[in-house]
């Protein structure tokens, strides 16, 4: 419980700043949406103009910017990122941390396992996720309200898109935790975390260009594809069970990797 | 009983060579010097005590138990202060003495003061703020306060200034009389030669030797410096002389004997000046293993 705590208060900054962001992100795109819905035409002018290709590879076709959902579902396209990186971000940085800034040996030395310090930090980084996910679900259904300009909505649609938050910044948290532990040392959390998220989401890309299901079908982008979800009212199941698989792999291969590794000395 | 007991062990780092197979026991009650130049695995077999790393062959048992198995167990008995010290740089002292208080099953908060009050170190400071040496007294206190069984030292006295050495070492015997066995990695030999009952001298990640340093010293050499008008050298190659040498008309030897035999070869000569030492630890070490 003391690693929970120590852990979480460390976190909590970030957390709130990652949500504070999200939420500014969430207001900003949903306040242009009144442009947007004034001009319907304008819209699939503007649509049309874009190569195909282009929106392929952004995950913006079947999206109809004109209507509140389809909006809703493209400012939820840029929130993705941002949710993939803060959570890679705590799974690159949560053991490798200590090793980094060489206080693993003080952590090490104390009377706890392992397994149980794994288990405190991953709950308190999922702590700090479920905050940030409090917040855009808390952001995203008061800027519908506000920006939807007497648009309605299916709400099951919304309830869909952020239930999905769990399970994809859970991938990105457990898969960042594993890469970590695949390396010697990681000497800097921030290129690892941002080659996982971009190099993911430029799969899903570039997958979709190129039209062939084929490597993104790792790529939790695509699993949790907005226009996907607000199409079909539900998420791709198989798709969605990718992911978990991923993230079963991942955390056990975590803990067992974590059990078995030698810390590098400061000397 | 043995407070620990290293059977064997040996640590590879991939190829490269950590210790190889290394065995000494540490009795109850001691306090075990070990020795080496740097590299030679000191940190290394520290660290396998810990379980901070893993061992390639062999064993090391603390409290008669595995030091891998019970590992968590066995640590609520152990204070440990590395050669090293890093601490989270966000926190303050206090914040971070109490985290590692909490590790603890016993309530540690008077000896946290009592220890933060004899190493003047002031609670109140953020870690980021500290200079070496005060990191240093961090690590004592936060490697004390749980008043541990074994208190293991990886070069501890690295930035403490002689003053806060000479507080350092007189906690350290206190721990000691108090029952705690102390386990006290070192390269200046001085330090050891002052604190320690045994001490085990490791190279290359091999255990060279393993003495009593009482023993080590009495039945040794002493050094002897003569000067003495037109003294010859070739006088003193008598049994129990070594490393004889004449430099500026100083005759210089270590000898091992009988002590009269000795006084008689000076003979009747002026002497000018004349010095009888014991070797010091590093004498007899450089003496013997290089």
């Amino acid at each position: 419980m003391n690693i929970y705590v120590h852990e979480f208060k460390t976190k909590l900054k970030s957390a709130l700043t990652w949500s504070g962001s999200i939420a500014l992100l969430i207001l900003v795109f949903m306040s242009m949406f009144q442009v947007f819905a004034a001009d319907a035409a304008m819209v699939t002018d503007l649509m049309n103009s874009f190569p195909e290709e282009l929106l392929i590879a952004f995950g913006m076709t079947d999206m109809d910017w004109s209507t509140i959902l389809g909006f809703f579902g493209l400012v939820f396209t840029f929130s993705q990122i941002c949710l993939a990186i803060q959570a890679a971000n705590y799974g690159v940085g949560l053991v490798s941390i200590e090793e980094t800034e060489w206080t693993a040996d003080f952590l090490l030395s104390k009377p706890v396992g392992r397994t149980q310090i794994m288990t405190s930090k991953l709950l308190a980084a999922i702590t700090s996720l479920a905050i940030t996910q409090a917040v855009v679900w808390a952001s995203s259904f008061a800027f519908l309200a506000i920006f939807r300009e007497g648009q309605d909505y299916q709400v099951k649609s919304v309830v869909l898109l952020l239930l999905s938050m769990i399970v994809f910044q859970v991938f990105f948290l457990t898969v960042g935790m594993a890469i970590s532990l695949l390396m010697k040392r990681v000497r800097n959390v921030l290129p690892i975390s941002m080659a996982l998220v971009f190099g993911l989401y430029i799969l899903n890309a570039f997958g979709g260009m190129v039209g062939e299901e084929s490597l993104e079908i790792l790529s939790p982008f695509k699993h949790f594809a907005p226009s996907y979800i607000i199409k079909h009212t539900t998420w791709d199941w198989p798709l969605v069970m990718i992911s978990v698989t991923l993230i079963v792999v991942s955390m056990v291969g975590s803990y067992m990797l974590y059990a078995r590794r030698n810390i590098p000395s400061a000397v | 009983m043995s407070i620990i007991e290293v059977n064997h062990l040996t640590k590879y780092y991939g190829k490269s060579r950590g210790i190889v197979d290394v065995s000494f026991n540490v009795e109850e009650g001691e306090i075990f010097g070990f020795i080496g130049p740097n590299g030679a695995g000191k940190s290394t077999t520290i660290r396998l005590f810990l379980s901070l790393i893993y061992p390639t062959k062999g064993e090391a048992r603390i409290f008669g138990k595995d030091c891998i198995t019970f590992g968590p167990e066995i640590r609520q008995e152990i204070g440990y202060l590395p050669s090293e010290v890093f601490y989270y740089e966000g926190m303050k002292v206090l914040d971070l003495l109490k985290y590692s208080a909490s590790f603890y099953k016993k309530d540690c908060t008077q000896r946290m003061q009592e220890l933060a009050d004899l190493m003047e170190l002031d609670l109140k400071r953020r870690i980021s703020d500290l200079s070496y040496g005060n990191k240093k007294k961090v690590g004592i206190v936060q490697g004390l306060l749980h008043q541990p069984k074994l208190i293991v030292l990886d070069e501890p006295t690295a930035g403490l200034d002689p003053l806060m050495q000479h507080k350092f070492f007189n906690l350290i015997r206190e721990e000691n009389k108090r029952g705690a066995t102390v386990f006290f990695s070192s390269h200046i030999l001085g330090e050891v030669q002052r604190l320690c009952n045994r001490v085990a001298i490791i190279k290359e990640g091999s255990i060279i030797a393993i003495q009593d340093i009482k023993t080590l010293q009495k039945d040794n050499y002493k050094k002897i410096r003569v000067t003495a008008d037109g003294l010859d050298e070739k006088r003193f190659q008598v049994e129990g002389v070594t490393e004889l040498g004449k430099e500026n008309g100083t005759v210089s030897l270590f000898y091992k004997g009988d002590i009269n035999v000795l006084v008689q070869l000076i003979g009747s000569r002026k002497i000018t000046d004349l010095t009888v030492e014991d070797l010091t630890l590093e004498e007899i070490f450089m003496h013997y293993y290089e």
